[in-house]
């Protein structure tokens, strides 16, 4: 398959990077749980009983309310390899858990993959929004609408003092976790990020690097959301995530534009120099492949590099990925053989950019 | 046994947090519990949550003592889960659980989110049955009064709309 067929299936469109602040929000996401009375949590549930959920739920996703929203494809994990769930988490279409720990695990898709909704994971049902730029509200709107349509014919788990039961306590209340994955190079440049990352505690929000393990942020990456789920509304965890988004990105870019003013020169033989990597390089790890694509992603930010499209950040880092790279490769790769052809997408990527 | 803390009250919770390979007990009543849980959330970091959330939930099973066996006694009736087993695994069985173990998740709730009470989206079915459990507790509320107050015309009322009340909750 050719590199340009294979990302036209590749790419959801919240990796095509268009909606406001997408300079730094690359994308914002809103995931509601919900649960059914009368049936065990999925921990403990007999294999039929999962079924029954399934079966439930593509009950609920027949409503024409539903159907007017779009096409959906029922995906089950059971007819998956282990490379496709691998390919549909690094999307972030799915979760770890479902992919490996689930019985009887199954994702609703949306036909642009902005919609997922995952069936019996931790809990039964997983309402996830996933929107370009920052679009918090919209994706709210849109998960729970569906989340309405769905109240029609399936009876929630639901109570008056604890709200929407779920299997974890953490999750409990509104069930809603919402996020914002944010680029933040010039603040982790500048030193920035500690003191960031320990005023966000306060405020009852977790921040998290989405690549690589604990708190190593690659491609500075990072993904913001609430913690706390029960005691306030969904308006207020959301509207209260936002503002504090806000502030990142702003301070964001006074950073961005400090470094510009004070050290030009160096930041664009940063940006320059990973240009040039990511070009000729044979063999590039993940790691380093996350750092030169964040330069080269502030490069066209900033005006350094002009012939370049600014969603290569996004689209690269996931299909960089190790999944990605054996479901293009149509075959299964050593990490020798990985770092190989991450280089040669990365290269072949960035001429297409050149002749289009 | 008393509580640790403030050596007044009874202990009646009791945690063993293990932090790098050492093992602190912890006795303690539930208003010191909850002191202690706010304390320990102000020093979260972003990756702790789950740590802490698995760490004040894990009773230690060596060592019982008589409030411990009368938790472990403590089961989901639908799901058949344990309250033991949920504090070791952090998960809830079934939606009934959180019925099955109320008395104990007020302070858990607390540690985790700093409250207990849902205030957001009610769905919209199950959410009308709520509106009429409400008001099927205050009409109880009344009928009780009217009873104390020798208002016998009034209470029987009271008793004939508290009738048609759980008839319409019964037929959902
Ligand atoms: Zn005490
Ligand atoms: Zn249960």
């Amino acid at each position: 398959m050719s590199l340009q067929r294979f990302m036209k299936e590749a790419v959801s469109e919240w990796m095509r990077g268009k909606g406001p602040d997408s300079d730094i929000v690359i994308s914002s996401r809103i995931r509601i749980a919900r649960n059914l009375v009368e049936h065990p949590f999925p921990m403990l549930a007999t294999d039929s009983q999962l079924e029954a959920v399934i079966e439930k739920v593509i009950g609920a996703s027949g409503q024409e309310a539903f159907q007017q929203l779009g096409d959906f494809e029922l995906v089950k994990m059971e007819d998956l390899s282990d490379l496709e769930k691998r390919v549909l988490i690094e999307k972030h279409l799915i979760s770890p858990n479902l992919a490996e720990e689930s019985r009887k695990g199954a994702v609703l898709l949306s036909n642009n993959e902005s919609v997922s909704i995952m069936i019996n994971e931790e809990d039964h049902i997983r309402i996830q929004c996933l929107f370009p730029g920052f679009q918090l509200k919209e994706a709210w709107n849109l998960a729970n609408k569906i989340d309405d349509i769905f109240e029609k014919q399936l009876d929630y788990a639901f109570d008056e003092k604890r709200g929407y039961l779920t299997s974890c306590p953490t999750n409990a209340g509104t069930g809603i976790r919402a996020s914002v994955m944010m680029h933040l190079p010039a603040l982790v440049m500048t030193q920035q990020m500690n003191r960031i990352l320990s005023a966000i505690g306060q405020v009852g929000l977790v921040v998290r690097g989405i690549y690589g393990e604990g708190s190593e942020a690659l491609g500075n990456l990072f993904q913001v959301s609430n913690q706390v789920t029960l005691g306030q509304s969904e308006q207020e965890i959301i509207d209260n995530l936002e503002s504090v988004a806000r502030q990142i990105v702003e301070q964001e870019r006074m950073a961005r534009k400090q470094l510009m003013e004070k050290s030009k020169i160096v930041l664009e033989d940063k940006v320059c120099r990973s240009y040039g990597i990511l070009q000729h390089a044979r063999v590039i790890e993940s790691k380093e492949a996350a750092q030169r694509l964040s330069d080269l992603r502030l490069g066209i930010d900033l005006g350094i590099i002009n012939n370049v499209s600014a969603n290569i950040l996004n689209e690269l880092m996931v299909m960089t990925q190790p999944g990605f790279l054996q479901q293009y490769s149509g075959q299964k790769l050593t990490p020798e053989q990985r770092d190989e052809k991450r280089a040669r997408l990365i290269r072949e990527r960035l001429l297409i950019e050149h002749h289009s | 046994m008393r509580c640790q803390e403030c050596g007044e009250r009874p202990a009646t919770l009791h945690f063993t947090k293990i932090v790098n390979g050492e093992k602190t007990e912890l006795n303690l009543c539930e208003q010191c519990a909850q002191e202690k849980g706010d304390l320990l959330n102000q020093g979260t970091d972003a990756f702790s949550i789950h740590h802490l959330l698995s760490g004040l939930m894990n009773f230690d099973q060596n060592i019982p003592t008589a409030p411990e066996r009368s938790e472990r006694a403590l089961r989901c009736e639908t799901c058949g889960l344990t309250y033991n087993q949920f504090a070791k695994s952090g998960r809830f069985g079934c939606s009934n659980c959180y019925k099955s173990f109320s008395p104990k998740l007020d302070p858990l709730f607390r540690r985790i989110h700093g409250n207990t009470t849902h205030s957001g989206k009610v769905p919209t079915r199950a959410g009308g049955q709520i509106k009429l459990k409400r008001e099927l507790q205050s009409l109880k509320d009344e009928l009780k009064r009217s009873i104390e107050e020798e208002a016998f015309e009034r209470a029987a009322e009271i008793r004939d709309q508290i009738r048609e009340l759980e008839k319409k909750i019964a037929s959902g």
